[in-house]
Parts: C-alpha cells; sequence; structure tokens
C-alpha cells in the first residue's frame, strides 16, 4: 500500500554565527517554532497529536516528549525522541508518516532547536563531559577502550579516514571534491537565511583554507551557527485542506550498522546504500527520476559518498560526477539548494532539518531566487555519527 | 560521565583504556607483548574489539587465541588540529587503522618520520607502547 501521509507546513529560523534574537530556554524555543511551523501548514495547534523531537532540550536530558507535550498542553498519541545525531530529522519525519499511516496519530510536529540560552547568573561547573561529543569514555564503552585513547574522536579524524582511503582508492581529484563546497556556496550566496548569503568561494579558496585533519580543510566542514527547524507531518486527507501544496512522504529508508567507522563492514560503502535503495524502492521511482537531491552535508566527503552510495553514479565515479555536474541551484542535478549546512550553517540537530524543508520549500514553489523549474521530487538524506547512521526519503508533490 | 576537566592550566593527559573483565586478556597479552584476539569457536571469526558475544553467530564459545600484530594501513589521517584538548600535546597526531590477516581493524596511531609517504595498503606492523600503565599497540611502516 503507497504511504500516504504528508508534510504540509515548515519553520526554519535564519542561521546566525552571533545570534541577534532574544535568548530563550530550549523549551521555550521549540513551543515557538511548532507554532510557527503550524501557522505555515494552516494547522490548529489544538490539532496536534503527535511529537517527535531530538535531545536537544537543555531543560530535560531524559523523558523530553514528555516535558514537550506538557509544556504545550498537547495530549499526544506519539512521543518520540530521535537518537540518530544528524539523521534524527530525517529520521523524524518518516516515523511521524508511519504513525500517521498505521492511524495513531493525525497531526505530528516534528522539531529541533539550537539557539542560545539565558545567561546563567549562577551558572554551575562546566560539563566535564563536553570534550568527548558524541564519543562516550564511560567505563565498558568500546569507544573508551579502543578508539579514545589514539585520538579517534569527535567528527574531523573520521570523515578524514573516509576521504583519506576514498581518494587512495579513486584517485587524488581535490578540486572535485572541493567543487561540491563550490557549488553549494553558490546557492547559498543566493539565499537570504544562509549564514554564507552573498559570500560565494572558489575551490582555491577551499583548498587553501586551513587543513584541519587531511585531506579536509575548514571550508570542507560545516559552520556551526545558531538556528532551528521544524515540520509538520499530517494525514493526506488534512494535508489537503492545509494551506500549501502537499508533500507526500513516498519512501523511506533507514541503515545503521557500526558507531565508529573503524568497524563498519565496509569503509565506502556507507549505510546509506542499503537506506536509499529502500526509499527509492518504496515510492517506485529510481535515482534518475528525481529532480533534486538534498544531502546531509556535514563534510564534502559526505556529499560526494552520498551521491554515489545511493546509486546517482556508479562506485568510484563520485569525483568525476561532480566534476561533470553543476550541484548548484542553476545546475544539471541540483544539490543543496538552500546551501547545505556547508553553505546554510549547521545548527545542532535542525541542521539535519535543513534539508527537509528545503525540499518541501522546492518542491511547493516558494524557494525564491534559487526555485528550481522542475521541482516535483525530491531524495532526502540524513547522516549522524561518522558516516554510520544514516536515514533516506523521497518527498513527492501532490 | 569520567571526570576529566575540561579547562584549566594544567595540559591534559590522553585517557588511558580502562581494562574490563571481558577485555582484560587483551591488554594483558599487550602489556606481554602479544597480540591477542577472541576467535569464535562456533563460526570461526576473529573478533576485535573483545565481547561476550560472537557479532558474527551470536555465539558464547569464544577463545583468546595470539596473531601476529601486524597488517596493512585500512585508512589513516594527520590530524593537524588535536581531536580533543587531551591531545592538544600530541599534534601533528597520525590516526589510523589497520586491518589484520584475520580480518579484524584496529584503531591506533601511525609512528612515523614519513607521514606524507604513507598510503593505504601498505604493510605495518605493530609496537608495544609500554610507556603508560596500560600497554597500547601502535603500528609503523614495515619496511
Ligand atoms: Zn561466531
Amino acid at each position: 500500500m503507497p504511504l500516504s501521509a504528508c508534510v504540509a507546513g515548515v519553520a526554519q529560523h535564519r542561521a546566525q554565527r552571533h545570534f541577534r534574537g532574544s535568548p530563550l530556554f530550549s523549551i521555550e524555543q521549540w513551543a515557538n517554532l511548532a507554532a510557527e511551523a503550524l501557522s505555515d501548514a494552516g494547522i490548529e495547534p489544538g490539532e496536534v497529536d503527535g511529537i517527535c523531537c531530538g535531545g536537544d532540550i537543555i531543560e530535560a536530558s531524559r523523558f523530553v516528549p514528555a516535558t514537550i507535550a506538557e509544556y504545550c498542553g498537547w495530549s499526544v498519541n506519539l512521543a518520540e525522541r530521535v537518537d540518530l545525531g544528524g539523521a534524527s530529522a530525517v529520521g523524524a519525519v518518516w516515523r511521524a508518516a508511519t504513525a500517521i499511516d498505521a492511524g495513531l496519530c493525525d497531526v505530528v510536529v516534528c522539531g529541533f532547536v539550537s539557539e542560545p540560552r539565558p545567561p546563567d547568573p549562577n551558572p554551575g561547573p562546566p560539563d566535564p563531559g563536553y570534550v568527548y561529543g558524541a564519543s562516550s569514555n564511560e567505563w565498558g564503552s568500546p569507544q573508551a577502550e579502543f578508539d579514545i585513547p589514539y585520538g579517534n574522536l569527535g567528527q574531523n579524524c573520521g570523515y578524514a579516514m573516509y576521504a583519506r582511503r576514498y581518494h587512495d582508492l579513486h584517485g587524488w581529484d581535490e578540486a572535485s571534491r572541493a567543487k561540491i563546497v563550490v557549488d553549494q556556496r553558490a546557492s547559498a550566496a543566493v539565499n537570504p537565511d544562509a549564514v554564507f548569503h552573498g559570500v560565494p568561494v572558489t575551490a582555491d579558496e577551499v583548498l587553501s583554507s586551513p587543513m584541519i585533519a587531511t585531506p579536509l580543510h575548514m571550508f570542507e566542514i560545516v559552520m556551526p551557527v545558531s538556528g532551528a527547524a521544524a515540520v509538520v507531518v499530517t494525514s493526506q486527507k488534512r494535508a489537503g485542506s492545509a494551506r500549501h501544496r502537499p508533500v507526500r512522504v513516498a519512501g523511506f529508508g533507514e541503515h545503521i550498522t557500526h558507531k565508529t567507522p573503524t568497524y563498519a563492514p565496509d569503509l565506502l560503502t556507507t549505510p546509506v546504500a542499503a537506506a536509499a535503495q529502500k526509499a527509492l524502492a518504496m515510492a517506485g521511482i529510481t535515482p534518475a527520476d528525481v529532480d533534486m537531491v538534498q544531502i546531509y552535508d556535514c563534510y564534502s566527503i559526505t556529499v560526494l559518498l552520498t551521491i554515489e552510495n545511493s546509486g546517482f553514479c556508479g562506485p568510484g565515479q563520485g569525483l568525476a560526477f561532480v566534476r561533470d555536474h553543476d550541484l548548484s541551484y542553476r545546475g544539471d542535478f541540483p544539490c543543496n539548494t538552500h546551501g547545505g549546512q556547508l553553505g546554510f550553517g549547521q545548527a545542532g540537530l535542525a541542521g539535519g532539518m535543513s534539508h527537509v524543508v528545503e525540499a518541501v520549500a522546492q518542491i511547493q514553489g516558494r524557494a525564491g531566487e534559487r526555485q528550481l523549474a522542475r521541482h516535483d521530487r525530491a531524495y532526502v538524506s540524513g547522516t549522524g555519527g561518522v558516516m554510520s547512521e544514516q536515514s533516506a526519503l523521497v518527498l513527492v508533490g501532490l | 560521565m569520567t571526570h576529566v576537566p575540561a579547562t584549566g592550566s594544567e595540559p591534559l593527559a590522553p585517557p588511558l583504556p580502562r581494562p574490563t573483565p571481558t577485555s582484560a586478556p587483551y591488554w594483558e597479552g599487550l602489556a606481554a607483548g602479544r597480540l591477542r584476539l577472541q576467535h569464535c569457536q562456533t563460526c570461526a571469526a576473529w573478533i576485535h574489539y573483545p565481547r561476550v558475544r560472537c557479532p558474527a553467530c551470536f555465539g558464547t564459545d569464544l577463545a583468546w587465541e595470539a596473531v601476529e600484530a601486524s597488517g596493512v594501513l585500512y585508512t589513516f589521517t594527520v590530524a593537524v588540529r588535536p581531536t580533543a584538548p587531551m591531545f592538544a600535546g600530541s599534534v601533528p597526531q597520525v590516526i589510523g587503522v589497520v586491518e589484520l590477516p584475520v580480518g579484524v581493524r584496529i584503531t591506533t596511531t601511525i609512528e612515523t618520520d614519513d607521514p606524507d609517504g604513507l598510503r593505504v595498503g601498505m604493510a605495518m606492523k605493530g609496537v608495544f607502547d609500554t610507556s603508560e600503565r596500560v600497554a597500547l599497540l601502535r603500528f609503523t611502516p614495515d619496511r
């Protein structure tokens, strides 16, 4: 039976390196963001009966959906905290859609927030855990025992090791890897909400930016920003009477095999391969049928591997593919038309939602200067960890 | 959460492994200059890191057996910026993954005077680093 639930509305805050709004607590940010997304959809707050969120509500380290439901005054039949890092947003959308298609609920808000909170007048000691990032240094954690002691923690060195193996096996065309950033920054340059609005970049500038972990340079790595992003997912029936063109969740996939790349079954066949195959098959289409791709891009290499693993070109052909196509909003292979996170900025878990929001905005024909002429079908990916947690969506306009 | 201070004037030391009852034979092996791995007696898979169950067949009949500490360089990076404050004194640090002939991969650091000469697929040999309280297995090109 074909999937039926639709994205009806979106909300996304402007990416800012230096936040100029009024600081709010995460729970306050979430409530305001949900109100914006519901207003965009033309759906009343009282209709909400489902929540998908992440672990980014600072005031609630546990029991996050209950905290949100209580705060917003909602009685929900779906209360989901998605724990997939950068793939959380894409994972939230398909979880919401399947719950709606199963009849569990009718209107689900999927939201992620990452804006500053008010400064604490009585700050406690700094959290000692933050230096380990997404890695766990708990006793008994495999990472604590077998990876962290060798310096293998955080994201930079992990993604750099994907890039090293890719280039040693498939050639050292670094200008094409840099071109991913160049093309996305060309799209960001015309997006007023992007942190790099009006600031395009050249391949030479990318490759001469400071080296972080060989072969990856600073401009190939996302810029952390403040921001927030949410979507409203609802039944096709409800979406039909909402404000904008319904965007059906036509296919999805998810695949996870490892946390640390050392233990991946094969480093260069990342889990998105299986996720994409499932999503496209579910939607009944092939890679050639999509009008745009919105690909999770924490690093340049993430885009390269995702394009290849998702089936847009053959194994080892990614660099040639990027060289031969224009990935900007003007191009023949529109990829991350909002600039991607490399051009828009990465606002925590909301960064992964930026790809969903852009796909919906394009499909609904309200992407402004970067609007695509053909805009009915989008492939969207989400990546968490170090290419370890991966989810994919096919979104189709009705 | 392990309590390593995140700020302060003292240079932070890289954290050492804390062996567990399951993994102790691995670390005892390294301290004695031998690489020992779990070998599944049910499906013959070699296992790293140590577990209570074989990740290939989920069986529990696992034996510790010695293997040669050599393999090929699966991938690596030169971390120019420290990956965490504890490694600020270690950069540039060559972090890598070595694949053993039995198929397992091990996270390590590569000891070399010539990081530019490193290539994926190069032969590597183990270096048992006993300079700290817990021995670590590092690798170096096998020329
Ligand atoms: Zn086994």
